[in-house]
């Protein structure tokens, strides 16, 4: 059976990726918007400086969450995060961040992160909602906007019995209303900005407005100088309190598809023209 | 900068749903050797594995058919400037293939030859199909003129799918890239990824690494040798060789690797290879994938849904896609 969600608003987030900050002022945001608690689509580790924090403040607030790549491989002791980069810079930064993660968790936050389930479904407004971390097939699928076919999301709604298909782990949010009436929201990161420029972390939130579906994304800031600067005292790389600071990623978007990564090259380009 | 873990692009962590006990790193890290990842060879009669076609992720359609302005030494469908075996296929060709996949939710569409450009139809082709799919468009990067680098850098700025470019390399020095390309395509190929970044597009640079060199020293010289060129963002694939084509007719050729049959049952995934989520479509048929479209029993029928049944994978170069663990897809 089903269980059915009444609310009118959900919200949802992923890739906390150890960013307490983000994660407290994305959960704040949530509840001044009245969709508490909120669904977490995983990965509570890696790139940021407390993934245990993250972990007992989800646990603390009973917020649902589904396991993302990174807690399953923190939560199994396996050798590294699973993330599916194949760029050898992304995969050495990735081992940074997935050692400085590992040497941080607890036992008993490992026990929880092992028994989050990999998807969750509810029925929200008649829908049938199905929330994963990568893609209902694959914990580690990216999903990209612009590499993905409306044809190609269509079956994959209908192989895993999804109106409404929610997903994070790109790092990117976006949103496809298929052409069936099928929905594919990703819900992008809290933990490391949209590669746009704006520092903050991002949620996506859900609405149903007279039987219709409105899909919309947060932009929620935070103190990201003070956590740069304590990222930088901790001894992770330079390269991830650039990003924290200035909202570009620096490290790990090897497998970016040319659309997004021309989009914020040319968005780059106009906001400072000086620097290239 | 050196690249410790360069390696042959690898799926592993892609395609396989990760499930309590798997270990994250796996083994296509080694150097490209059929043999050690297959056990002795020998057991021809024992019956190879059957790859099932698990959806559709990869349409690729041989638009220039083998038509190319140039002749590498190791083509593996000996494509040339006189070589007609596949036809050039006609935009209408190109967008009947194209619903038929996408009937099936096909993921995303590669096109290829031969040199893709030589096809006169080349540009409504790309756009007839970013209205439906990403695409990407594999080339040698010897042909573009400023027109058409131009009408690259508008139509992958307006579509709101990837138009991705792959453009191929044979070594990362002139001499090593020209000994399989001929006299000056080096020159020409690097002219052609400098006017693409000039024009603010970001190619993925395609690399073939021959079995006996080490992926990450590789990796390694091609960054550097594309930086002192001046294309410094380049992404990088590395691709094995294959004893396929005109690289069979090669003097010092590598011998094909033996057939997957000694693969005990037991260890073959039906996740791993790249032809569970692929077909390829030319003037002549639907293959099982682009690798074999020159070879005996490579050809799965006329369409697409015919196509869409188990493969046996008795070919010497299923062992070389099975050992690296490669696919022609962007990752
Ligand atoms: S050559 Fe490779 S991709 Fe083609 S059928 Fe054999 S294993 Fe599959």
């Amino acid at each position: 059976m089903t269980e059915r969600v009444a609310s009118t608003r959900l919200a949802l987030f992923g890739g906390v990726y150890a960013n307490l900050p983000a994660l407290e002022a994305v959960l704040a945001d949530i509840a001044s918007r009245g969709a508490e608690p909120g669904w977490c689509l995983g990965d509570l580790g890696g790139f940021g400086p407390d993934p245990e924090e993250c972990v007992n403040l989800l646990r603390a607030r009973a917020v649902p969450t589904v396991q993302g790549n990174y807690d399953h491989s923190i939560g199994h002791r396996l050798a590294d995060c699973a993330c599916g980069y194949t760029d050898p810079d992304d995969q050495r930064f990735a081992q940074l961040s997935y050692d400085f993660t590992d040497a941080r968790v607890s036992e008993a936050s490992r026990a929880w992160l092992r028994a989050l389930p990999a998807e969750v479904r509810f029925e929200f407004a008649g829908r049938r909602v199905l929330l994963c971390h990568g893609s209902p097939r694959r914990q580690n699928e990216f999903l990209w906007e612009s590499a993905a076919s409306e044809p190609f999301l269509e079956w994959l709604c209908r192989e895993h019995d999804a109106d409404l298909l929610v997903c994070s782990h790109t790092g990117l949010h976006w949103h496809r209303a298929l052409s069936s009436g099928r929905h594919v929201v990703n819900a992008g990161a809290t933990g490391r900005p949209a590669h746009d420029g704006r520092p903050g972390a991002w949620y996506a939130e859900l609405t149903v407005r007279e039987g219709a579906l409105e899909v919309s994304f947060r932009h929620v800031t935070y103190d990201t100088e003070r956590l740069a600067a304590r990222m930088d005292a901790q001894g992770l790389p330079p390269e991830f309190s650039e990003t924290v600071r200035t909202g570009w990623w620096t490290t790990c978007f090897g497998s970016l598809p040319v659309r997004e990564r021309i989009a914020a090259a040319d968005a780059r380009l106009a906001a400072a023209p000086q620097s290239r | 900068m050196p690249h410790p873990s360069a390696r042959q692009s690898s799926r592993s962590a892609l395609t396989r749903r990760i499930g309590p006990g798997l270990t994250n790193r796996l083994a296509t890290d080694e150097g490209f050797s059929p043999e050690a990842a297959l056990g002795s060879p020998g057991a021809d009669t024992s019956p190879v594995p059957n790859q099932p076609l698990l959806h559709l992720e990869q349409l690729w359609i041989q638009v220039a058919g083998t038509l190319c302005n140039l002749s590498c030494t190791h083509c593996f469908v000996s494509a040339g400037p006189n070589e007609g075996r596949h036809a050039m296929l006609s935009r209408e060709d190109v967008a009947a293939r194209v619903a038929e996949a996408v009937a099936m939710g096909v993921r995303e569409i590669y096109l290829t030859g031969g040199e893709p450009f030589l096809n006169p139809s080349i540009e409504g082709i790309v756009e007839d199909t970013l209205e439906l799919a990403p695409v990407t468009l594999l080339t040698n990067g010897t042909l573009f003129t400023p027109h058409r680098t131009r009408w690259l850098a508008a139509t992958t700025r307006s579509s709101r799918y990837s138009l991705e470019l792959r453009v191929s390399l044979d070594g990362t020095d002139a001499a090593s890239h020209d000994a399989f390309r001929g006299a000056g395509s080096w020159r020409r190929t690097l002219d052609g990824l400098r006017a693409l970044e000039a024009a603010g597009l970001l190619p993925i640079v395609t690399l073939t690494r021959p079995a006996h060199v080490d992926a990450s020293e590789l990796a390694a010289r091609a960054h550097a040798a594309l930086a002192a060129e001046g294309v410094p963002a380049a992404r990088l694939k590395l691709l094995p060789m294959f004893t396929l084509g005109r690289e069979t007719r090669r003097p010092g050729h590598a011998p094909p690797p033996p057939s997957l049959a000694a693969l005990p049952a037991e260890a073959f995934d039906p996740n791993r290879l790249q032809c569970g989520t692929c077909r390829a479509v030319t003037s002549r048929g639907v293959f099982v994938c682009p690798l074999l479209v020159d070879e005996p029993g490579g050809r799965m029928g006329d369409t697409l849904a015919e196509s869409a049944r188990a493969f046996p994978l008795a070919h010497g170069a299923c062992s070389t896609c099975w050992a690296t663990g490669m696919t022609c897809a962007n990752d």
